[in-house]
């Protein structure tokens, strides 16, 4: 087969780190390539180097057979290289139309109409829908990655570099997505999707490559390959997803959610009358398509969105009836603190929120308990400990407690994190996204931690992405969907594909009814 | 009536000073600098034209009024570019703070103009050039002896009716031309823009360059026709500079708005003299010093009260302020 | 390879992990060297005087005489007092540009309630109104744009900004009114002398300087050591994690910038009880600019203020040594200012980036 893009001998480095170290590879023409790796395994900055993102600081890049310099992402373009990026690069206040012109070289007098009509023709071919005078800050997700594909095709894109592109997409607007790849294949491009989703890259994709902590590993058909090898390709060694799952022991009510609204400050309905139970000694899962309102509940939980009228959250310090419930609606994360109310949050976005980044791993011990103790004084001893004893229980790596934190590996950062939050022997412990971007280890080290919460007696909730982790962990999984509920499934007995029909907001029971309908 | 007349010729004027002002910081704006330097390129502008003129109607043998205009309008624009130049390159190849660049820009500028002003001032403690100051101040001959319409309309120099020509061109520009959606983009989102294929480094230069081109003709403005022809060492245009930055915010970074914004500035601005006798009363000084603050007052308020609303549209563009790194991680 | 003639970028730019203290210190010290060299081609061109005797000269201006330094301490501590006030602030990611009217409004409670009451208070009493009434004004001057801020998000830079120039409307109304018929107010209560700071080693002034050197090691010790300080710091870096913390941020902001506007109300109190005994709308004399580069080069640490200050006020009055020495004028004193600001500016690049050039990569 003629290629598309060869990468030989590539290597770049961020810092200390080397995010690829010698790379060499090829695109074929035509193909649907598969980058398979785990999160942090350099596929991203790989293609970056390709798209003009970032430059290589070794090797070279062949594109059909022609050896190039792509510095910047206009070289890329002109080598007919478009490349839809995790974090869309649309400009928010301006229209579909405006976007799609930005950055058009032409000697052709500037016309947006001209330019809406080739677009609609664009659609027309792939079936895409759009409309293009909508504002990109008034589009869904799904709308500004169609946005961003027809922005390609624009340009005349012959390779279409997609990273991640399922990761905010509902299965059915994945299956559509593939349905376009596929169009597009047909068209003679060549179409690399940036993935760690097994059963994606099964579905999709012509060939696999795979790269694991930076390194090139292999590539295989994908019509030879299986989950099992690909695996043990992406990872090194066959790991079997052997969570341990304790048995809930003796469960308390800890948490009585009960008609929880929110309303965002762009005035967007995100949470719409959630009602749940959360038990000590439970870990309950939540799942759904991320941006459906799970962020919002954590943190209205954790007193960081107003509730909307109507809506109540009493936490239970002993068991019921033992003690009057204390009602958290209303109150700030302090409030609630000093109210002695136990709970910890494990928020998605470490070094944003839950961390301060420049400060080290001491400052950030303080965050939750700087104010303590009477006077105008921090005192800096009981954190260092604190700090001192962390590092050492979960091997933080790290030059000094003292060192920013935003300069550690994510996984530690994530460490530094968890283990505050333990640290404050919480009752409820509620975490986000928990192993987002951790090697292997790392994640199974914050599963254990998790499970001995769990055997201590702790409510945990643990809000994730990978279903996989979801039914092996929790014991229980509420799924949300638009903001709502759409099911509270038993995590031992769900089927993968229940939990991803109630992701789409599908009730069961229709779906059911539709299966006798066109099965009888 | 005839107050209210004399009140509309100057406050014309005083808006078009701030007006290229604005619309230089405007332009520079939407590239996503913030150029708190506007004063000093003012300044720079300002002293640069005057000085021109000033040396050309001294030395040559014949001076013509059109080359006057020529030569310090190209000296202006030049100056201004060289302070712009400067603040492009500390904050956008070297990445300095906006903030402080541009302040340290406005005590260059104001240094310059006014360390070398003193030599030409030669111990007066005024001087003039004549010759410019009535090529710019020059009315559209026969329409401004119109009567009222003639006098409000049509009696001012070429530079107020170029001020409202450009603010359309500009407007034009930013919103039918494809340099100036990239442009735009550039303000919003450099990595957008970036993605796209634009430089952004260029479409930054460029615009704050040009922007502080712009900028600085007010100073020159000033300078030759509305303070007709006369440079003293003053912190007035420092000032004015600074109602330039104002008036920026009151337009929501729209041109159009410029242009009644500036003369509603103007306006405001002369105030004190003429309100209490179009009103029939007088007033002390001292509250006329508490009437100059009513135009900082007005931005403020439309500062207060675009940010309650938080319509997108309305907003300074996105990354205004910042630095754009491309490789940042 | 030599025929498919690859073109690399014949630079690149790379941002640091962190520079090493010799690496800062090279990169300060190569920028001043820089502004020196320029500033000298400056002198050497506009004059035609020798740099070296030129520079000789300007030394003079702040080492000549006893009386000489004596001055430029004065100046030193009206800019770094400022530059502390300004300190929490910024270390809370809050645009102050409005230093400059907080002083004026400062400056003007003093002045009004000096001219006033002068008379009708004792003199203790009469300190104690003036002090209490500049700090309450400036803190309010610095509250106004605070709460719209922490409120609605009001643009806070172009906010205080504004606010310079209602607070010399204010001013330029009340010397207007005190100075009457006379056509310039001249320094206040001449006969009586209330409400001037007292002689305290020789000179009034030696008050400010003894305050400001407390307020430096007081600012940098609640910046680092106390709980308000620690606020400070969680809410500059994100406010997500302030709120994630508990910290009241509307609150940390208001009380931060009302003890920004105090220092800086303050500092108008100093100045004119211990240095001009008068009020003009030129009061802080551009200082609340100048400031601001201070406070931002030194990265908030009032120490590094003051070196910086020193460095600045030593320009000054070498400028204006200059000026007299070779009949030019102090407005050398803004472009010799205005170049070595350029100089160090830019040296921060060298801080926070590095730049490999083509062979460097061909030599690996």
């Amino acid at each position: 087969m003629e290629c598309a893009i060869q990468i030989k001998h590539v290597t770049k480095t961020f810092g200390a780190v080397a995010a690829n170290k010698d790379v060499t590879m090829d695109i074929y023409k035509g193909e649907i390539l598969a980058l398979l790796g785990e999160n942090g395994s350099g596929k991203t900055t790989l293609l970056n180097m390709i798209a003009g993102i970032y430059y290589p600081d070794e090797g070279e890049i062949l594109v059909n057979g022609r050896p190039v310099e792509i510095r910047s992402p206009k070289d890329a373009y002109d080598l007919k290289i478009g490349m839809i990026h995790q974090h869309f690069k649309l400009v928010d206040v301006f229209t579909a139309t405006e976007n799609i012109a930005l950055g058009l070289e032409s000697k052709e007098k500037f016309d947006l109409k001209q330019v809406r009509k080739r677009a609609e023709e664009i659609c027309k071919k792939y079936h895409f829908e759009m409309d293009f005078d909508q504002k990109v800050y008034a589009m869904s997700v799904s709308q500004k990655q169609t946005l961003e594909i027809i922005k390609a095709l624009f340009r005349g894109a012959d390779i279409l570099i997609l990273d991640e592109p399922t990761a905010v997409l509902t299965p059915q607007e994945t299956e559509k997505l593939f349905h376009v790849i596929r169009n597009m294949k047909a068209d003679g491009k060549s179409v690399v999707i940036i993935t760690h989703k097994l059963h994606e890259v099964l579905a999709i994709s012509d060939r696999v490559s795979i790269l694991r902590k930076g390194e090139y590993v292999g590539s295989v058909k994908t019509a030879e390959a299986d989950e099992g090898l690909l695996t043990e390709m992406m990872v090194g060694q066959r790991v079997a997803l052997n969570i341990e799952r304790p048995e809930p022991v003796n469960p308390v009510k800890r948490l009585e959610v009960r008609n929880i609204s929110v309303v965002s400050e762009e005035g967007v309905q995100v949470l719409a009358d959630i009602s749940f139970d959360v038990y000590g000694g439970e870990i309950l899962g939540i799942a759904g398509v991320s941006g459906n309102g799970q962020k919002e509940l954590l943190e209205a939980i954790a007193g960081l969105q107003p509730v909307a009228e109507g809506g109540s959250i009493k936490y239970y310090n002993g068991a019921e009836g033992s003690e009057p419930p204390m009602e958290v609606v209303g109150k700030n994360p302090r409030i609630i603190r000093n109210a002695g109310i136990h709970m910890s949050f494990v928020p998605e976005d470490r070094l944003g929120m839950g961390l301060v980044g420049s400060m080290g791993m001491t400052g950030n011990m303080m965050l939750k308990s700087y104010d303590r103790g009477r006077g105008f004084l921090t005192d800096r001893k009981k954190p260092q400990d604190l700090a001192e004893s962390i590092m050492k229980e979960l091997g933080v790596v790290t030059p000094g407690v003292n060192t920013p934190v935003s300069r550690l590996s994510g996984g530690n950062v994530q460490k530094v994190l968890v283990g505050r939050e333990i640290s404050e022997s919480p009752i409820v412990l509620m975490t986000a996204y928990a192993v987002r971007g951790l090697d292997i280890n790392t994640s199974y080290t914050i599963y254990d931690l998790l499970n001995r919460q769990k055997k201590k007696g702790v409510a945990v909730i643990y809000v994730g992405e990978d279903l996989d982790v979801l039914l092996e962990l929790c014991d229980r999984i509420l799924v949300l969907c638009g903001g709502r509920v759409s099911g509270i499934l038993d995590g031992r007995k769900a089927a993968k594909e229940e939990v991803g029909l109630l992701m789409t907001g599908r009730d069961l029971s229709l779906r059911r009814q539709n299966l006798q309908s066109t099965g009888g | 009536m005839s107050n209210l007349i004399a009140w509309i010729i100057r406050a014309v004027p005083f808006g078009t000073i701030i007006m290229y002002g604005a619309m230089g910081e405007i332009l520079t704006e939407k590239s996503g600098n913030l150029n708190l330097g506007v004063p000093g390129i003012m300044y720079l502008g300002g002293f640069a034209g005057f000085a021109s003129a000033f040396y050309y109607e001294n030395n040559a043998a014949a001076p013509n009024a059109f080359v006057c205009v020529l030569l310090s309008f190209v000296c202006c624009v030049a100056a201004s570019m060289l302070g712009g130049l400067i603040y492009s390159f500390l904050t956008i190849t070297l990445r300095a703070n906006q903030n402080v660049t541009g302040l340290a820009l406005t005590t260059f500028g104001m240094g310059i103009a006014n360390f070398f002003g003193v030599f030409i001032l030669n111990g007066k403690s005024y001087t003039a050039a004549p010759l410019a100051n009535s090529a710019y101040a020059h009315k559209i001959p026969f329409l401004s002896g119109l009567g009222v319409v003639g006098q409000t309309v049509f009696g001012y120099g070429f530079l107020v009716y170029g001020a409202i020509v450009l603010a359309v061109a500009l407007h034009i520009f930013l919103n039918r031309t494809r340099a100036g959606l990239n442009l735009r983009a550039v303000g919003e989102n450099p990595a957008t823009a970036d993605a796209a294929g634009i430089s952004v480094t260029r479409y930054k230069y460029l615009a704050t360059c040009i922007g502080a081109g712009i900028s600085g003709i007010g100073g020159m403005y000033y300078v030759l026709d509305y303070n007709s022809g006369i440079w003293a060492t003053t912190g007035q245009i420092e000032a004015l500079g600074w109602l330039a930055v104002a008036l920026v915010i009151f337009t929501t970074w729209r041109p159009l708005n410029a242009i009644w914004g500036a003369y509603l500035f103007g306006m405001l601005y002369w105030l004190y003299q003429f309100l209490p006798s179009l009103l029939g009363f007088t007033v002390a000084s001292y509250v006329t010093d508490l009437i100059q603050m009513v135009p900082y007052v007005v931005t403020i308020v439309v500062l207060i009260i675009s940010s309650l609303h938080r319509k997108k549209e309305n907003q300074p563009p996105a990354h205004l302020g910042l630095a754009y790194f491309r490789e940042e991680r | 390879m030599s025929d498919t003639q690859i073109r690399e970028p014949l630079l690149r730019v790379v941002k640091r992990d962190q520079a090493a203290m010799r690496q800062k210190i090279a990169a300060r010290a190569g920028a001043i060297l820089l502004a020196l060299i320029l500033d000298a081609l400056f002198i050497f061109f506009v004059t035609g005087l020798n740099p070296f005797s030129v520079y000789g000269v300007m030394f003079q201006g702040t080492f000549g005489t006893k009386i000489r330094f004596s001055w430029a301490m004065r100046d030193l501590v009206s800019l770094l007092c400022i530059g502390i006030a300004l300190a929490p602030a910024f270390k809370m990611r809050f645009w102050n540009v409005g230093a400059e009217g907080q002083v004026l409004m400062g400056g003007l409670m003093t002045a009004l309630i000096m001219v006033y009451w002068g008379d009708k208070l004792p003199m203790p009493v009469l300190f104690l109104v003036m002090l209490f009434t500049s700090i309450a004004v400036g803190a309010v001057w610095g509250l106004i744009p605070a709460f719209f801020k922490a409120k609605w998000k009001t643009n806070e830079t172009l906010f205080t900004l504004m606010m310079n120039y209602v607070a010399t409307s204010f001013v330029a109304c009340a010397v207007n009114i005190m100075r009457g018929q006379a056509s310039s107010l001249g320094k206040l209560n001449m006969g009586s002398r209330a409400g001037w700071f007292p002689m305290v080693f020789g000179q009034r002034y030696n008050i400010n300087i003894i305050v400001v050197i407390l307020l430096t090691f007081a600012m940098y010790f609640y910046l680092k050591y106390t709980k308000h300080g620690y606020e400070i710091s969680v809410v500059g870096e994100s406010e997500n994690t302030a709120r994630y913390a508990g910290i009241n941020v509307t609150r940390v902001i208001l009380r931060t910038m009302a003890i920004s506007g105090a220092i800086s109300g303050l500092c108008g109190f100093l100045i004119v009880c211990g240095r001009d005994q008068t009020i003009s709308t030129t009061t802080a004399g551009g200082n609340g600019f100048t400031a601001i580069i201070v406070a931002w080069l030194a990265k908030f640490n009032t120490f590094y203020m003051a070196l910086i200050a020193f460095l600045l006020v030593f320009l000054q009055k070498g400028a204006a040594e200059i000026a007299s020495a070779y009949s030019l004028n102090d407005y050398a004193a803004s472009i010799i200012t205005g170049i070595i600001l350029f100089c160090i500016l830019g040296s921060e690049f060298f801080i926070n980036y590095k730049v490999i050039f083509r062979r460097e990569r061909r030599a690996k």
